[in-house]
């Protein structure tokens, strides 16, 4: 099937037609005959996005998602590629278990699936895995991440940094020190001294960071940081790009919204790791992501089942879910602030982690001889967030009943319409 | 609101009750008064002392909180307590003359009697109250009366004392048609 | 007033009707009427996960005062700890159809999570959740406090309390620094920088490292347990240090004013935070809290169940 998508209104806020044929994008004169048109008056045109840090809980944990559950939830959310990380059990530190994830995503064959590969074996943060068998594997791994858990040796951390230049690869750091955070439960500050919950510093997370990006520049290696939480956080990568340190930093959806005084009544489907921070943490990652200091937008989607919510806040597990709530959340913080126009958003969630993953296809320009990976959003509509009604396995998020602006009502995976009608 | 009974009138009354009461029991060596928080205690210390002025000497009062009693405690938001102060003679083998500022229902004296029931076992337990005002809805009847006032449902008698109210009278006016 | 989960939860004037009650009837149920029949026909569960004979029993004797059906659900050999889910034991409790819970948990938060959701309709009580807080111990204590250094006043307004010892993981620390304030009082918090919680700073109370300094200018000096495994924590370097700076001995028993007490939320660790003299001495009031905290405990659930029901939301 091919498609004529007309009066699209591109990243940079030009309208057009865009083409699409066999999988790429093309002149509309080569397009055959029996072509289907869409009219996307009034809606936005975005490359695929693309999402560095998803968690798909297959191998091991099916229950909270498959990669073919989590495949439909990405591609309702926009997403033509995302990152599966690799806390899996077994834990994808081998060939064998990347190339079966990788599978399961081309079986589903809704979006791009590409496995994260564990640092360490087992994530023990003591041995190095087989980091060059995944990249030689059919998934072709390119970034690799203990998330879940801290590389916290510093000598371990060197020595992945300096393994993955062989292949241009990138470690993605889950920045926690271990000994400053054992059982911690939130925000360390005013609201978990008052709630009686044990803190997670900020220090615990911005020691890593700095730590890593002094690393990074030794080796003159990539370094990734998931997840960034903290205003702290944000000014050591602005340093540490001013040296002309290779790092590149993510933020989720969530951090860019939500404080830790949302966990005031105790519902732990506000328990997150790293957790909900401050004001003035939103306020800086916003600032961040608007400046370029954050490099791209990534979901952390954690799904996870409701009795590991349903419970006392203490035995619950960290987590939200995210890919179907993504984009409109950016468009709320970003967007409808005028923080950030069309362009930049295509550029934080699909143009930039496209390039730190190496994924090719991704990320491209809508132009002639480009993959159609391609998302299409009515950012004027606005929708109620029904957890009952998502595609996710799981239905922890916290913007349950919260009213967002943005409707994805198109994604186009290799020509191939996902999504939509 | 009309006045139906002023500031002598009550006095009267008092001093008659102290007098009937005396009649009753043959002097006030027995005697234990409890009045009901918190007209009916204010009550019980005027015939208390009326009783002194006539016999001498020290009779027993003391006051009964019966809010934890209640027969309707479910239809509203539970009530602060009131003081409950039990004379040092107790209430075993006494008699005790309960004491309030108005009988309606009955099912004050109904609480105040099973209030009682859980101190101790008295020899008898009557009954004083400045106003009976009728509609009764439980067998309770009062031995000694200030004054007998025949009320519709819906009319309102207020008895205002001095400790409480600054000043001694009973009124009674139209209430809202139920 | 439909649950006690937090000091929060009840305004100046609530907390006073709560010590008012319980000193009518401690009266009461010291002298003419030891037993009360306003609680009749309901049932009280106490859910306790944690151990404690202490609060658990007076808890139980408070509703059966009241004439309350009581059903104890301790921890040990109840579904709790064979690894039955809260929501499923409130489930349960629901449907056993019981008015209130009593819930003592070892996660802060615990009775917010009974109370919030739709699992069960009855009145919540928190006895004591986590490091979060212990409303009922802090009502008992204020009662106390109020007993004895504040005779026929409403609230404990001019007082100045002293808590000393681990506040970064008491709950009675935290439910007492928000009724104290709340009634007037002036409290001084003394521990170790590394017992203190983040953000204190930003309490209405006084902070002080040093006992010393504290102790002669205080009405109330509440003593809070160590617990043995802070020591492997490296909360402080050992025991005999902390008791050095922070427990209550002779000599600081000596430099407090003259009518000023001593309290303990119990249970002690006599000779670490406290000297057995102190416990024993005539200024402590610890026993006396124990016996108060029946009397608050029956106006705690008179208040919550005495009255007409309370639709959630109210």
């Amino acid at each position: 099937m091919s498609y004529l998508l007309r009066n699209a209104t591109f990243p940079n806020g030009k309208t057009g037609e865009i083409a699409i044929q066999d999988g790429l994008i093309v002149a509309v004169s080569s397009l055959e005959p029996s072509h289907k048109v869409i009219d996307l008056a009034g809606k936005q045109v975005l490359p695929g996005l693309v999402d560095l840090h998803t968690h798909l809980r297959e191998p091991g944990f099916e229950e909270s998602e498959t990669v073919a559950t989590g495949s439909l939830s990405a591609v309702r959310g926009g997403f033509t590629a995302i990152s599966a990380m690799a806390n899996t059990s077994p834990v994808a530190d081998t060939a064998g278990v990347v190339e079966q994830i990788f599978r399961l995503g081309q079986a589903a064959g809704l979006c791009d699936v590409f496995p994260i590969g564990a640092v360490t074996q087992g994530l023990n943060g003591q041995t190095l895995s087989e980091i060059g068998a995944m990249a030689d594997s059919a998934a072709q791994v390119r970034v690799f991440s203990d998330d879940g858990k801290c590389v916290f040796d510093p000598l371990i951390m060197r020595r992945a940094l300096e393994y993955v230049k062989k292949f241009d690869g990138v470690i993605a750091q889950h920045a926690q020190e271990p000994t400053l955070t054992k059982d911690s439960q939130m925000n360390e500050g005013v609201i978990s001294a008052q709630l009686g919950l044990k803190g997670w510093p900020a220090v615990a997370e911005e020691a890593i960071i700095a730590r890593d990006v002094l690393l990074a520049e030794h080796t003159d290696s990539r370094l990734h940081i998931c997840h960034l939480t903290t205003a702290g956080g944000v000014e050591i990568i602005r340093w540490a790009k001013a040296r002309g340190i290779k790092v590149t930093a993510e933020v989720t959806p969530h951090h860019l919204l939500l404080t830790d005084d949302y966990v005031k009544n105790y519902d732990p489907v506000y328990k997150v790791n790293p957790p909900l921070r401050r004001e003035i943490d939103v306020l800086a990652l916003r600032a961040g992501l608007a400046d370029g200091t954050i490099d791209i937008v990534a979901t952390d989607h954690a799904p996870h089942s409701s009795e590991s919510k349903d419970c006392e806040w203490a035995e619950a597990s960290f987590g939200m879910v995210g890919l179907e709530t993504a984009l409109s959340i950016v468009i709320k913080t970003m967007v409808q602030s005028g923080a950030m126009d069309y362009e930049s958003v295509a550029d934080r969630l699909s143009v930039a982690p496209a390039r730190i993953g190496r994924y090719e296809n991704h990320g491209q320009p809508l132009e002639i001889g480009k993959p159609a990976n391609i998302t299409v959003v009515d950012t004027v509509a606005k929708w109620i967030v029904d957890r009952d009604l998502m595609s996710s396995r799981s239905k922890n998020t916290p913007f349950h009943g919260f009213e967002l602006p943005g409707v994805v009502t198109h994604t186009f995976f290799n020509g191939k319409l996902v999504y939509g009608e | 609101m009309k006045t139906v009974l002023p500031a002598p009138d009550i006095s009267r009354a008092i001093v008659r009750i102290a007098h009937e009461i005396l009649e009753r029991f043959n002097g006030a060596d027995s005697l234990t008064l409890l009045g009901i928080p918190t007209r009916g205690a204010h009550l019980a210390t005027r015939i208390a002392k009326a009783i002194d002025a006539i016999e001498g000497g020290q009779v027993a009062v003391g006051t009964l909180d019966v809010t934890m009693h209640r027969d309707d405690l479910r239809t509203r938001s539970p009530k602060a307590l009131l003081p409950t102060v039990i004379p040092s003679a107790g209430v075993e083998g006494r008699n005790i003359v309960l004491v309030d500022d108005v009988l309606f229902s009955g099912r004050t004296i109904r609480a105040a009697l099973d209030a009682l029931g859980e101190i101790g076992r008295p020899m008898t337990v009557s009954l004083a109250v400045l106003v009976d005002r009728g509609h009764r809805e439980l067998p309770i009847k009062a031995d000694f009366v200030g004054k007998n006032i025949p009320t519709s449902r819906s009319e309102i008698i207020k008895v205002n004392l001095a400790e409480v109210d600054g000043i001694d009278e009973v009124t009674i006016s139209e209430g809202v048609a139920k | 007033m439909k649950h006690l989960l937090s000091i929060n939860d009840l305004s100046r004037e609530d907390a006073i009707l709560i010590l008012d009650t319980a000193a009518e009837l401690a009266r009461i149920s010291d002298g003419p009427m030891k037993k009360l029949p306003t609680l009749r026909g309901r049932t009280i569960v106490n859910l306790f996960a944690e151990d404690s004979t202490r609060t658990r029993i007076s808890f139980e004797a408070a509703a059966k005062r009241l004439s309350a059906d009581v059903i104890n659900f301790a921890a040990r050999g109840s579904s709790l700890s064979k690894g039955e889910s809260l929501k499923d034991t409130a489930l349960t409790l629901q449907a056993m159809g019981a008015d209130a819970v009593v819930i003592r948990h070892p996660a802060s938060g615990a009775p917010a999570r009974l109370a919030n959701n739709q699992w069960m309709t009855g009145a919540v009580v928190n006895a004591g959740d986590g490091t979060h807080e212990h409303p009922s111990q802090a009502l008992l204590d204020a009662f106390t406090i109020r007993k004895h250094l504040a005779k026929g006043a409403a609230d404990l307004s001019g007082l100045r309390v002293a808590i000393v010892g681990d506040i970064l993981h008491s709950r009675v620390a935290r439910s007492n620094v928000l009724l104290l304030t709340k009634l007037g009082a002036h409290v001084t918090l003394v521990a170790p920088p590394t017992l203190l919680p983040f953000g204190v700073d930003s309490w209405p109370v006084t902070i002080s490292y040093d006992l010393d300094s504290v102790i002669s200018s205080v009405d109330t000096v509440m003593m809070l347990r160590i617990q043995q495994e802070r020591m492997h924590e490296i909360f402080f370097p050992s025991a005999r240090e902390y008791t050095r700076y922070y427990g209550l001995n002779r000599d600081r028993v000596n430099s407090l004013k003259p009518k000023a007490i001593i309290m303990h939320p119990g249970p002690m660790n006599r000779g670490l935070e406290i000297t057995a003299e102190a416990a024993d001495s005539a200024r402590s009031v610890i026993v006396e809290q124990v016996s108060n905290g029946v009397s608050v405990r029956m106006a705690i659930l008179y208040l919550l169940l005495g009255g007409a029901p309370i639709e959630s939301g109210n």
